[in-house]
């Protein structure tokens, strides 16, 4: 056996670089392995109540007790999920009416959480599409969209979105860049609660982008991951996509249950596509199973049944929409605070941006000096490109952080 | 309302159908024939498809120390439901390590195995061959046959793939000098895709010689071994025995990635649990091949769900735990044998023409029985018993009731002209 010891010497991995971190999971990892006792986590996007602490909501526990005693098995979901769950996913993306209407030419199938809908939806788009199709995506965007996009073989171009300048949405540099994209082109829409500036679309600006959808025969593909996490109102935050929809624009749909749900861990989400018919449906679903059976073979059940039993139970539906709308509501106050204390401690920045955005993240406006120091002086944990995570303030800790932000800013530009 | 839509799609530029070339694609093999035995309304059917576990009753099974364990995680006050890292939840990670490799393996100690979480047996295939196409691309050799599955999931993962001739129709057994003459002249670097125990669909494994002999291919032709292991505790009844060939080569010093699932072993199909592990050479190269596993990782999921590696983990790191899910195993795996056995006594007492000794030969959750693709379709259609048209029958849909007039069925189609 002496021959084989020479195998450990000769390593088959020798080429392996060092891959880079992540730059969201990379920086939650140093805040957690950080000792101060006086951290603050604003860097992942999970909400925290007002005590710092993770949230199950009261509508999935109470969900879960349903599930522990109907005594289920444990077998095998079919490889597009659970279909009770999809179709009443895709009511509430579509909304009742729409759903009412045109929910049987809807191809849905379950998916692990909004990653899953994204990698799911570009490996479909790079099969179906016409060679050399590009996805289009606001810059910035969630930089997973990217590696999401490259994993699936798609051409990456980027739309501008977000303006440094007025820290809003940069709305003519975005029509020109669309104006000048490919008929034909998938364009990657955040529906709501933009990540990671937190700056959203008008419904002017919204049917704007409609127009010219239907003028180059785009392919919408919404990103859902914050319904009812923005506005605390699920039809409202729903509006781009129904929207679309009402004018007959076919889009994809990519629905994530981790925010709104608060179920992160258990991976729940759903892709669908608008088709023309039934028959087109079928066939669409078909070829997701094809996709989706050598990714995962079936989606995880738990956090679906546990959705789907909120969903279609009218009283934990209930529930759960004050639920999600008292979270949003926590996050706009937590805004509106910091953008008040910084004010107040007599900032000679504008920061009324911070509340003006919307949903789980602001773009602060702060660069990746800033973010050093305010890591190293006053651990707090953020990402480099000014982005945090409104949902880690707290009353406890938000005067705190607007005192650090005033310190590391105050005798420098933003 | 529809009418106008129709309109607008014929005479709207804009409204170009973008999915009207598309085709229905075709029924997974194995689904397929699970939702054609559910749809069909005869009494006297038999699930065979499949290879998910049935009492003799016919009922799925839920581990009694399954049913245990996730109560204790779905009532524990203190856990939430909050993102697991990329690479999933340490305590279970570290339980598969043990599990898959020994108790008191060095490669545990010295850092030299790479674990990530995965979505059960197809997400660590999946994240393995991801992996290997971005670092050591190269051609990759599976058993013909193979499950289905791997095909697709190879082909997905951009790599080429060819065929090393495992199972041999006349002694229903493992071909070992063909395997081994085929992987002799395979590219230096190429991937093997072997399967620990029970393989799937053949039910025939190589012996502990025959192993050794694959070792020493793999070896001369610096084959890296994929191992894909589902089967862990269903082959022999001994979850030790079962991963013989992971062990082995391990020993033996190769570098080598292996797929580890707790579908069946555990019964926790639909929570999607599982590992792949990377063996590499040293504790610096495992933290650059963990860091490129996430990378591939984030790009299907981001992070794996939490509540199968919960309960998984409970098992793997509690003794008291551990020892009653081996015994439940015990028993599960015992009702399959004995279920062989029945069926070739069957066979063997209704005088059907042929050699049924493969039956109790085989091992795990399937027999390759060598029955035609035609007599296949007939058993189904005149008889309502479900397989795979490969003529794999999936043992654990045998019930002591419905053994009989399985046997029965068999030998009716055997006999057609």
């Amino acid at each position: 056996m002496q021959c084989f010891r020479a195998l450990r010497f000769f390593s088959v991995w020798s080429q392996v670089p060092m891959g880079p971190a992540d730059p969201i999971l990379g920086v939650a990892a140093q805040f957690k392995a950080d000792p101060s006792t006086t951290k603050v986590n604003l860097s992942i996007g999970a909400y925290r109540d007002n005590d710092g602490k993770p949230v199950v909501l009261d509508s999935v526990k109470r969900a879960e007790q349903i599930i522990k005693e109907k005594k289920l098995d444990n077998e095998y979901l079919p490889v597009e999920g659970l279909q009770s769950f999809i179709d009443a996913s895709i009511k509430l993306g579509y909304g009742d009416a729409y759903y009412a209407q045109n929910g049987k030419s809807i191809a849905g199938c379950q998916v692990l959480s909004g990653t899953g809908a994204v990698r799911l939806g570009f490996e479909f788009a790079k099969k179906f599409l016409p060679q050399g199709t590009k996805v289009y995506m606001p810059n910035p965007t969630w930089p997973n969209h990217h590696n999401i996009a490259r994993m699936a073989g798609l051409e990456i171009s980027e739309y501008r979105y977000f303006d440094p300048k007025t820290r809003g949405v940069d709305f003519s540099g975005l029509v020109e860049d669309l104006n000048k994209a490919q008929n034909g082109s998938v364009i990657l829409f955040h529906a709501c609660a933009h990540n990671p500036t937190g700056c959203d679309l008008t419904t002017a600006q919204w049917t704007q982008l409609l127009d010219l959808t239907k003028k180059k025969n785009f392919l919408p593909f919404f990103d859902m991951a914050y319904q009812g996490f923005t506005s605390g109102d699920v039809n409202k935050d729903a509006e781009a996509v129904r929207l679309f929809t009402a004018q007959g624009v076919p889009i994809v749909l990519g629905q994530s249950f981790a925010k709104n749900m608060g179920l992160y861990g258990q991976r729940t989400g759903c892709l669908s596509f608008v088709c023309a018919n039934q028959q087109e449906k079928d066939k669409v679903v078909s070829q997701l199973k094809l996709l989706a059976r050598p990714l995962w073979s079936s989606p995880p059940l738990h956090g679906a049944r546990v959705a789907d039993i909120i969903l279609n139970t009218p009283e934990l539906n209930q529930l759960w929409l004050q639920e999600v709308k008292m979270m949003a509501n926590r996050i706009q106050l937590m805004r509106v605070s910091l953008a008040n204390t910084l004010k107040s401690l007599g900032s000679p920045h504008d920061w009324s941006h911070i509340s003006k955005q919307i949903g789980m993240f602001a773009f602060t406006g702060v660069g990746p000096e800033h973010v050093k120091e305010l890591i190293a002086k006053y651990h707090i944990y953020l990402l480099s490109s000014g982005r945090i995570s409104i949902a880690g303030l707290n009353e406890g800790n938000v005067k705190y952080v607007a005192e650090a932000f005033h310190d590391v800013t105050k005798n420098t530009k933003l | 309302m529809q009418k106008l839509q129709l309109l607008q799609n014929q005479f709207n530029p804009t409204s170009d159908d973008i999915f009207f070339h598309i085709v229905q694609a075709p029924p997974d093999p194995i689904f397929g024939i699970a939702n054609a035995y559910k749809a069909d309304t005869s009494n006297t059917k038999i699930d065979l498809g499949v290879g998910a576990y049935r009492t003799d009753e016919e009922k799925p099974y839920v581990f009694e120390i399954i049913k245990k364990l996730e109560r204790e995680v779905v009532n524990d006050p203190t856990l939430n439901k909050e993102y697991l890292p990329i690479e999933g939840l340490a305590d279970f990670n570290k339980g598969c390590q043990k599990l898959m490799f020994g108790q008191n393996s060095p490669l545990i100690a010295s850092g030299q195995i790479v674990t990530a979480q995965c979505l059960g047996g197809t997400g660590a295939l999946r994240v393995g061959f991801e992996f290997v196409k971005r670092h050591i691309p190269g051609d990759v050799y599976v058993s013909k046959p193979t499950w289905s599955n791997h095909n697709q999931v190879i082909e997905r993962a951009g790599l080429n793939q060819f065929e090393y001739p495992y199972f041999d129709p006349k002694t229903k057994g493992f071909n070992c000098a063909g395997t081994i003459e085929c992987l002799s002249q395979a590219r230096m670097g190429s991937i093997v895709l072997l399967h620990v125990c029970a393989h799937n669909p053949t039910g025939v494994d190589p012996t502990e010689a025959e192993w050794l002999q694959i070792a020493d291919v793999c070896k001369k032709r610096r084959l890296v071994p994929f191992f894909d292991c589902a089967y862990q505790g269903f082959a022999s009844g001994c979850i030790e025995k079962d991963v013989f060939a992971v062990r082995k080569f391990a020993e033996l010093g190769f570098q080598m990635i292996v797929a580890q699932s707790f579908s069946k072993n555990m019964g926790l199909y639909n929570e999607r649990v599982g590992a792949v592990h990377i063996v590499t050479s040293n504790k610096d190269i495992s933290a650059r091949v963990l860091s490129n596993l996430k990378i591939v990782i984030r790009t299907i999921c981001s992070n794996p769900p939490a509540i199968g590696a919960r309960i998984a983990a409970k098992i793997l790191t509690d003794e008291k735990n551990f020892n009653a899910w081996v015994e439940e195993l015990k028993t599960v795996t015992g009702r399959i044998i004995k279920m062989r056995t029945l069926l070739k006594q069957e066979l063997d007492n209704l005088k059907v023409p042929g050699n049924w000794d493969h039956i109790t030969r085989q091992t795990g959750f399937f027999t390759f029985t060598g029955l035609t693709p035609e007599q296949c379709d007939l058993l189904t259609k005149q008889y309502h018993v479900y397989l795979l048209r490969s003529g794999r029958m999936s043992m654990a849909g045998i019930t002591s009731k419905n053994v009989r007039y399985l046997a029965e069925s068999i030998k009716a189609v055997v006999q057609k002209k």
